[in-house]
Formats: C-alpha cells, sequence, structure tokens
C-alpha cells in the first residue's frame, strides 16, 4: 500500500512538514524535526530508485484521475536520479545546518530557516517528479520563491540586493517558461508531458512550436544559470548562509538542468531540437563559452564563496556540452555530472561553512594559514577542489572523461582539447587557495581558529568521502546516468 | 487588417509584455521593477485567457439553451499563476522594506555605490 503512494509521499511529507514547523515554533524542536522529515525524504527516493530499477517506470495518477486528464506523477530512472541525489543532499546539509545557522540567523528566526528550506525542498522535488507541464511550472515557482527567501536570511545586507536581483530574474524566466508552456498548450490542447509529445511530434512544421520552443529554451537557460545569464548567481551564493549555498548550488541549477532535458529529450524529441532547431549550435558554443570566461573570472575573486559561485557557473557549462553533444555518451557525461557536481560543490561549500564559522571570513587574505590550524576542514576542501580540477580518483574525472570521449567520438578533437585546457584555470582557482591555505604564515583570524565542530565535518566529509567513493566505484552512478540517458535518446 | 484586428488581443498581450519587459531592465528604482514585473506577467495572464475563449461562447456553466461554452481550464490555470505573481509581488516588496531599512534608498545605483563606499 505504502509502496504504491511512494511517489506522491516523496511530495507530501517535506510540504506537510513545512508547516508543521511553523507551529513547532522553537529552533531546537523545528531543526530536529525537519532533519527526521529530511532522512525520510532521502529514504523513500531510495525506495522509489530500486522500485523503479526494478519493474521500469512509475505512473501515479493524483486523485485517481487517469492521465491526459488528471495530473500524473511520473518516475523513470532520470527522474528517481535527481530525486536521489536532491533528497540525500537536502538531508545532509539539513544534519549540518543547526551548528552553522547558530552563528548566522537569530534563534527566534530559525523555524523560518526549517519550513522554507522544506518547502524549497518539495518544490525541487516536485519538478523532478510530475509528468504535468503546468504542475511543474508551479512547483518551479514553489522552490523560486522559497530560495529567495533563504538567500535574503545572509548576514551580510548585502543578500538583500542578491536576493532581489535573483527574484528579478528567477520571475522572468519563470514566466518564459510559462509563457513556453501556454504556447506549446495552445498547439496540442493537452498539458501531459507524454501526451503532448505524441501530438507535437504528430504535427511538423508550426511556427508556435518554433517559438514556444525559444521562450523555454531561454527561461530554462535563465533558471540554470547557462552563460550568459547567470548574472544572479554568483551574488546570490555568495552572501547567503553558508548552510543555504551548499543546498541550493547542490541541487537548484541541477534541477533546471532536468527540466531542460525533460523538454528537450522527453516532450519535443531530439530530431525537432536538434535538427530542426540546431539547439546543440547554440549551447554548444554558450557552454564552452561560460565554462572558460566563469572559470578566468573565478580566478581573481577575493571571496572564496563568490569564486566557487563562478565555478559552478562553469561547471554547469561541462554539464550542458555533454548534453549539446545528444549522444549517449555526452549525456551520460552530462547526467553523471549533475551528479557529481552537485556532490563536489555541496561539499565544498560546507567547508566553507566551517570556516565561515571559525574565522568569520571567507575572504582569501583571512584564510592565510588555515590549513594548519583546521587541518580536517581544509583537507575536505582540497580533496573537493581536486574534484573540480578532475584528478582521477575523484568523480570529477569520471565525468570528464566521459565528456572528452564523446567529444572524441564524433571526432570534435578541438572542444576536446578545449574541456582540457579548462582544467588547468580550475587548477589555477583551486591551487591559489591550496597555497593561501597551507604555505603562508596564518592570519590575525586564522592563528585564532579551532577546528570545526564535529556536527559540521561529519556531513562535509560524508559529502566529500562520497566524491572519492563515486569516483571509484562507479557502476551506480555511471550505470544509471546511462541507461537514464538511453533511455531519454529512445536508444534501445 | 484582419491580422491586426482579428487578432488583437495578441497584440495587446505582446504590447504588454514588451512594455513590463522595458520597465524591468531600464528602471533602477526598485518599485518599479516590480511593477514592470507585474505587467509582465499580466501580459501572460492574458495570453492563456485569450487562447481559451471561443467566439460566441459563455461561461462554463451548465445551463439549458446554452450550447457553447468557453474552454474553463486556461482560466483555472491562471487563477494559479496568479496566486504565484502575488507572491512574487508580496516576497519582492518584503525585500524592498527591508532594503530601504538597511540602505536608506531603493534606487539601485545608489545601492551599489554605498556598497563600494563600505568596502573602500
Amino acid at each position: 500500500m505504502i509502496e504504491y503512494h511512494l511517489p506522491i509521499l516523496q511530495i507530501l511529507v517535506p510540504l506537510v512538514a513545512a508547516p508543521i514547523c511553523v507551529l513547532l515554533r522553537r529552533a531546537a524542536l523545528a531543526q530536529g524535526f525537519s532533519i527526521a522529515v529530511c532522512w525520510t525524504t532521502f529514504a523513500m527516493s531510495i525506495a522509489l530508485l530500486l522500485r523503479v530499477a526494478e519493474v521500469g517506470t512509475i505512473s501515479y495518477d493524483l486523485g485517481g484521475w487517469p492521465a491526459p486528464w488528471g495530473i500524473v506523477y511520473r518516475v523513470d530512472l532520470l527522474s528517481a536520479f535527481i530525486l536521489l541525489f536532491v533528497s540525500g543532499i537536502g538531508a545532509i546539509v539539513i544534519t549540518y545546518a543547526p551548528r552553522s545557522l547558530a552563528s548566522e540567523i537569530p534563534r527566534e528566526k530559525r523555524y523560518l530557516f526549517c519550513t522554507t528550506y522544506l518547502l524549497c525542498l518539495t518544490g525541487l522535488l516536485g519538478i523532478a517528479i510530475t509528468g504535468d507541464l503546468f504542475n511543474l511550472f508551479v512547483f518551479l515557482e514553489i522552490s523560486s520563491l522559497s530560495s529567495y527567501a533563504l538567500i535574503s536570511l545572509g548576514k551580510s545586507r548585502r543578500a538583500l540586493p542578491a536576493a532581489f536581483q535573483y527574484l528579478v530574474m528567477g520571475t522572468i524566466g519563470a514566466t518564459f517558461i510559462l509563457i513556453g508552456i501556454g504556447l506549446m498548450y495552445m498547439l496540442t490542447g493537452t498539458l501531459n508531458m507524454a501526451d503532448m509529445a505524441v501530438r507535437i511530434r504528430a504535427e511538423e512544421g508550426l511556427r508556435a512550436a518554433l517559438v514556444a520552443f525559444a521562450f523555454l529554451s531561454v527561461g530554462i537557460s535563465l533558471k540554470m544559470a547557462l552563460f550568459p545569464l547567470h548574472a544572479w548567481l554568483p551574488n546570490a551564493y555568495a552572501y547567503a548562509p553558508s548552510v543555504v549555498t551548499a543546498f541550493l548550488a547542490a541541487t537548484a541549477t541541477k534541477v533546471s538542468v532536468y527540466i531542460l532535458l525533460r523538454f528537450v529529450f522527453t516532450v519535443f524529441g531530439v530530431e525537432f531540437a536538434f535538427e530542426d532547431m540546431s539547439l546543440d549550435a547554440v549551447l554548444g558554443p554558450l557552454a564552452l563559452a561560460g565554462i572558460f570566461v566563469a572559470s578566468t573570472v573565478a580566478i581573481f575573486q577575493r571571496d572564496i564563496k563568490r569564486m566557487l559561485a563562478y565555478s559552478s557557473v562553469a561547471q554547469i557549462g561541462y554539464i550542458v556540452l555533454g548534453i549539446s553533444f545528444a549522444s549517449v555518451t555526452g549525456l551520460t557525461g552530462g547526467i553523471v555530472h549533475l551528479f557529481n557536481h552537485a556532490m563536489i560543490k555541496g561539499g565544498l561549500f560546507m567547508a566553507m561553512g566551517c570556516i565561515a564559522l571559525r574565522l568569520g571570513s571567507v575572504e582569501i587574505d583571512d584564510m592565510r594559514g588555515v590549513g594548519r590550524r583546521m587541518p580536517l576542514t581544509m583537507s575536505a576542501w582540497a580533496l573537493g577542489g581536486l574534484g573540480l580540477i578532475g584528478m582521477p580518483v575523484t568523480v570529477g574525472f569520471v565525468s570528464k572523461w566521459y565528456l572528452i570521449s564523446a567529444a572524441l567520438e564524433i571526432g570534435w578533437w578541438p572542444v576536446a582539447v578545449l574541456v582540457l585546457l579548462s582544467s588547468l584555470l580550475a587548477l589555477v582557482y583551486v591551487w591559489r587557495v591550496v597555497e593561501v591555505a597551507y604555505f603562508q604564515q596564518p592570519s590575525e583570524r586564522a592563528a585564532e581558529a579551532r577546528e570545526a565542530p564535529l556536527a559540521m565535518l561529519i556531513p562535509t566529509w560524508v559529502l566529500i568521502g562520497a566524491t572519492v567513493v563515486f569516483g571509484l566505484w562507479t557502476s551506480l552512478s555511471v550505470g544509471v546516468a546511462r541507461r537514464a540517458a538511453q533511455l531519454l535518446l529512445g536508444a534501445p | 487588417m484582419k491580422t491586426i484586428l482579428g487578432l488583437y488581443n495578441y497584440w495587446i498581450v505582446i504590447f504588454l509584455m514588451m512594455t513590463g519587459f522595458y520597465i524591468v531592465i531600464s528602471r533602477g528604482n526598485l518599485i518599479k521593477k516590480v511593477i514592470g514585473l507585474n505587467i509582465f506577467q499580466t501580459s501572460v495572464f492574458l495570453l492563456y485567457i485569450t487562447i481559451g475563449k471561443v467566439r460566441g461562447g459563455t461561461a462554463p456553466i451548465l445551463e439549458e439553451g446554452v450550447k457553447v461554452y468557453s474552454h474553463p481550464l486556461p482560466s483555472v490555470l491562471i487563477l494559479t499563476a496568479i496566486v504565484v505573481g502575488v507572491a512574487t509581488t508580496a516576497m519582492a516588496l518584503a525585500l524592498i522594506v527591508r532594503i530601504k531599512e538597511s540602505y536608506g534608498t531603493i534606487e539601485e545605483d545608489e545601492i551599489r555605490e554605498r556598497d563600494v563606499e563600505r568596502e573602500a
């Protein structure tokens, strides 16, 4: 019975838990409760993935209304994979949160943090699970509105304009998506993704479909911060509370990439997107430009959270590059990098949270010599950094391996060379921090710092450890990603 | 002539959309930005309602003698989108209040200047 209702429980549990946090009111109670809820959600997503691996795609009709009329939740391998890592990172980050929030958000506001956090998680999971386009828009707005609120909780007053800028850009993006969905609805008379896919393929050469496609791609690109539409991201990540940055950096943009995958591959189909519209000719160069520009800008940042934010823009470039190949290998690389980058960036921002807690600053000058004072935190950071560069044994290597082999497969060797060269840029910005942290005399702040508390170190190391585990043992991540890619491309 | 008059709803949608979008981009005052955002969103509401309109149709209420109804679903969808729009506006206004409290201004360029001053 419960097994049958898993798809809806996956959304319902965090959604109902959010207002309960308001009722609980006390910070400790609300935090304990949301930790329990997040781990339950994670457990459910594991159960869902196992079930999908066993029986194939699951459809769940909401309220018993059959598919094209009612809203349907559809869990295929890709959705289950996204659900798994979003809820997993949600659980790890909320476990890490109480100690970090203690220094960043006043006690009487912490239950509100828990509420918005759970709402944001609900929205992100909802996007991944729904099979209805309008439902997708609503979940997108649930997650976006709560993330604006989360970002504005930042300690510095600069968090406020950052949140406002994100709100304006995010709303424009979401409204573009809404226009696209409206035009698609006008053409096909349905909001169900599977149903729409059948009808849109039946009618060819529709001009409105081109317009809808254009609106959707721009809107989604804004949401996933694809270069040059990334302007909202660096400030939002730099000034948000450490916990919020770790959660959003690991999940929010990734889920937007999932929306792109759904629209391009499931709804419009590969032929329309890549042959009629030549989406790859737009996404590929933008992705490469994003990788180089954002990595270069990252090298010159003094605020390390901001530096990692620019690096996130570059990493989105790698993911989109994988998608633009539109081959099984390329798509596998893209999807696997979604997962890998979520772990790397989540772990890195959590390590930055430890540093912010002990140093009260994330400026590179204050981080001088911190490696000797906080060896466990800084070694986690360094290991995550190696993942960003793409060193063998870490997950970053696995993703780059697939991206480069996908480029060579279709003979785009210059692209393969560019991907390798871009790793050098990552090496520069990671090394810069490692050098300062390990080989310089401690700064005033660093001299007084102690190692971060275990309550924060353990979750950080769980994520960073996972980057090594999944770098060595690739059968789960690559295996699932490859099968998801085959499903998306309709290959046997 | 027919493309202009026959589709005048769509022309209004496009006009509102561009007006709103332009205000968001060109104005530095945060309140004006929110107003622009609202106009932009309203144009999309109008687009959906127009899609659902059937010529000569009435409101979709079951009554004797009425055969032609407008499509109710787009209106229902837009009801949801309006709620989302209200929430966005509320969130934006709340942020503006806090910005005004901590910066003393709601002009974008002045906010930027004050951040630079602080750093210098």
